[in-house]
């Protein structure tokens, strides 16, 4: 089975095409990354994919849930991080876990070895009574991440998770990626770093609701006959612009 | 009903706390509005009129015009402030507010008086506060008759004529029994209403609502436990106003205690529906706060708290059968003011039965895991 499989997928908002006949499919433990400039329909995609969003037409499943008639089931099976920076600023670093820990239903046995794992994973051992609104950006994302995995979910949808934070917060945040592909959970994630493309098995270009290419990044590279993803990516969307 | 469930709606509700707690701006909305509401209508809306100010314009000038004047003074009721010797001047008095009324004693009263006929003193009111008037007129004819009483008796042919008016309930007639009990409706209304629709959109802005519906908590969990924290303000509020309504301004609770608190809760299934209700038409707290204000506006106007519902025009008056606060209003005076139970008030109670599963029916199903 196959961790999301996406078919015809289109979502409007009104007459305006957020998503257009999207078509993809990602493999168990792969890192899949979702590139394209802003307004190019990744958050939406992603969104519906998460169950939050219905589709207006074709369909998509997560771990073999069907996205708009299962979407339940699919929370179930996954952890999310939206674009928008998503804990309790008010809340303590611990209580924001406690919290997290709670909804997702982590058992008692394993709250306080889940609770320690997310804080050592974050760097924040020793500052659990340290209200969430004080951490800087790395760490904050680190701690989103966190809660979002306190349930150990098969399949992690990151939406632009590394936005604004420094390159070496950024890079700390993909080895914690890496970790999560090597125990064999599936890493959907968004971006609009070119380096961050590279870091990826593979992925997808997107641009105006449509996928405009899709492969690993040496493909991609080789298809193009062009060294970076950042000249491939341009490429892409000019050809696009020129055939459109 | 599992036990995920209630541990669920109990993060929820430890979080809501704690937020609520922290969060000055919320400290303020909860204990702010009940002081204030109970300061204004319990000291500043005072509409009990303590000692009238009048001026005494005496045309007569006998023994007995200066016996009248003596016995209003003597009522404690008035101060004479001015004595107006001309028509002009009693003019000057009332316009410049320097008395409420000018009691105008004609000349020949007294020989009236004497001969047994039906002697006149005029009465003339500032009518700019019809309320402040209406107190006034009946005090001086109070003041008035009893004088004629006495000297008109003595045993003479003519029983004198008797108009003696009796108010029921509040007879004291204190305003602050009236508005008092009110502040507890407003301020259950108000608070549970606020809070619960700014408490909901403030997640939808931060974005952690998005973040909670991909959790697998049931819709019906996240509004327990987003609700159930602003019943038990609303609660502590009513408790509050309560207290401060019995021992600091002595407002009798003439009724039960219990019917009082059972009634809120139930009341509160309207208001905190309603903060729902709000919240899923808002994105914003502003929004939240904007569309609270105009729902509440209306309804707070509609629902007898200022201005009796007897005297508002005849559709205006359907209208406010559609107002929730209005059989609140109604059930809490009941309690308090006259002592009425569950067999003079499950009319009301009924009504707000309804409004209560209604909206918060109505609202729950527009409460969804979904951004669309
Ligand atoms: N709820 C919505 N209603 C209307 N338009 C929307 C809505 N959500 C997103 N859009 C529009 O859809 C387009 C794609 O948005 P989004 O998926 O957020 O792009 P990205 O994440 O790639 O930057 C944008 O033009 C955005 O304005
Ligand atoms: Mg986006």
């Amino acid at each position: 089975m196959k961790a999301v499989e996406v078919d015809n997928l289109t979502k409007r908002f009104g007459q305006f095409v957020a998503v257009d006949q999207v078509s993809l499919s990602v493999e168990q433990g792969e890192i899949f990354g979702f590139l394209g400039p802003n307004g190019a329909g990744k958050s939406t995609t992603i969104r519906i994919l998460c169950g939050l969003l219905s589709p207006t037409s074709g369909r998509a499943t997560v771990n073999g849930f069907d996205v708009a008639a299962q979407s339940e089931q699919v929370k179930q099976n996954i952890g999310y991080m939206s674009q928008k920076f998503s804990l309790y600023d008010d809340l303590a670093v611990e209580e924001n876990i406690e919290f997290f820990g709670g909804i997702y239903g982590v058992p008692a046995a394993e709250r306080e070895e889940r609770k320690r794992y997310v804080m050592r994973m974050a760097g924040l051992e020793d500052k659990g009574g340290m209200p969430t609104r004080l951490l800087p950006g790395g760490w904050k994302q680190r701690l989103a991440l966190g809660c979002a995995v306190l349930h150990r979910p098969p399949i992690l949808f990151l939406d632009e998770p590394t936005s604004g934070v420094d390159p070496i917060a950024r890079r700390e945040f993909w080895d914690l990626i890496y970790q999560f592909s090597e125990a064999g959970q599936t890493v959907f994630v968004t971006t609009h770093y070119m380096e961050e493309a590279e870091y990826c098995h593979r992925l997808a270009l997107m641009y105006r609701g449509k996928v405009i290419a899709l492969g690993t990044p040496q493909e991609l590279k080789r298809q193009a006959g062009l060294p970076s993803m950042e000249q491939v990516f341009v490429e892409m969307i000019e050809r696009e612009e020129a055939g459109a | 009903m599992n036990n995920g469930t209630w541990r669920r709606i109990r993060e929820i509700v430890r979080k809501e706390f704690r937020q609520a707690l922290r969060d000055p701006r919320m400290r303020a909305l909860m204990v702010g509005p009940p002081l204030i509401q109970l300061v204004i209508f319990g000291f500043a809306v005072n509409m009990d009129v303590e000692r009238a100010r009048i001026g005494w314009s005496d045309g007569d000038r006998t023994p007995a015009s200066r016996e009248l004047r003596a016995a209003f003074e003597g009522s404690r009721r008035f101060e004479v402030v001015a004595a107006p010797e001309s028509e002009a001047e009693t003019q000057a008095v009332l316009d410049r507010g320097e008395a409420q009324a000018v009691i105008r004693v004609l000349p020949g009263v007294a020989r009236e008086i004497e001969r047994g006929e039906t002697a006149a003193v005029q009465v003339l009111l500032d009518g700019t506060d019809s309320n402040t008037a209406g107190i006034v007129a009946g005090y001086a004819s109070q003041v008035i008759g009893r004088f004629a009483a006495q000297a008109g008796g003595g045993g003479s042919a003519q029983p004198g004529l008797e108009a003696r008016s009796r108010v029921w309930f509040n007879a004291d007639l204190r305003s602050r029994n009236y508005f008092v009990p009110g502040v507890v409706v407003n301020i259950i209304s108000l608070v549970t209403l606020m809070l619960t629709a700014m408490a909901i959109v403030r997640e939808k802005e931060i974005g952690t609502m998005e973040q909670l519906m991909v959790t697998p908590i049931r819709p019906m969990e996240l509004m327990v436990g987003k609700l159930l924290p602003f019943g038990v303000v609303g609660m502590v509020d009513m408790a509050l106003v309560t207290s401060l309504a019995l021992l600091v301004f002595r407002v009798p609770l003439r009724g039960s205690l219990l019917l009082l608190v059972a009634s809120s809760a139930l009341y509160m299934l309207t208001s905190l529906g309603t903060g729902l209700f709000l919240s899923t038409i808002s994105n914003t707290q502003q929004q939240a706060l904007m569309s609270s204000f105009m729902f509440f506006m209306p309804a707070f106007m509609l629902s007898g708290f200022a201005f009796p519902i007897r005297n508002m025009p005849l559709p205006v008056q359907w209208l406010s059968y559609l107002d929730p606060i209005r059989y609140f209003m109604e059930i809490v005076r009941g309690i308090f003011l006259k002592g009425t139970g569950m067999e003079v008030l499950w009319p009301q109670m009924a009504a707000m039965a309804v409004f209560g599963a209604a909206i918060m029916g109505g609202s729950a199903l527009r409460f969804h895991k979904r951004l669309d």
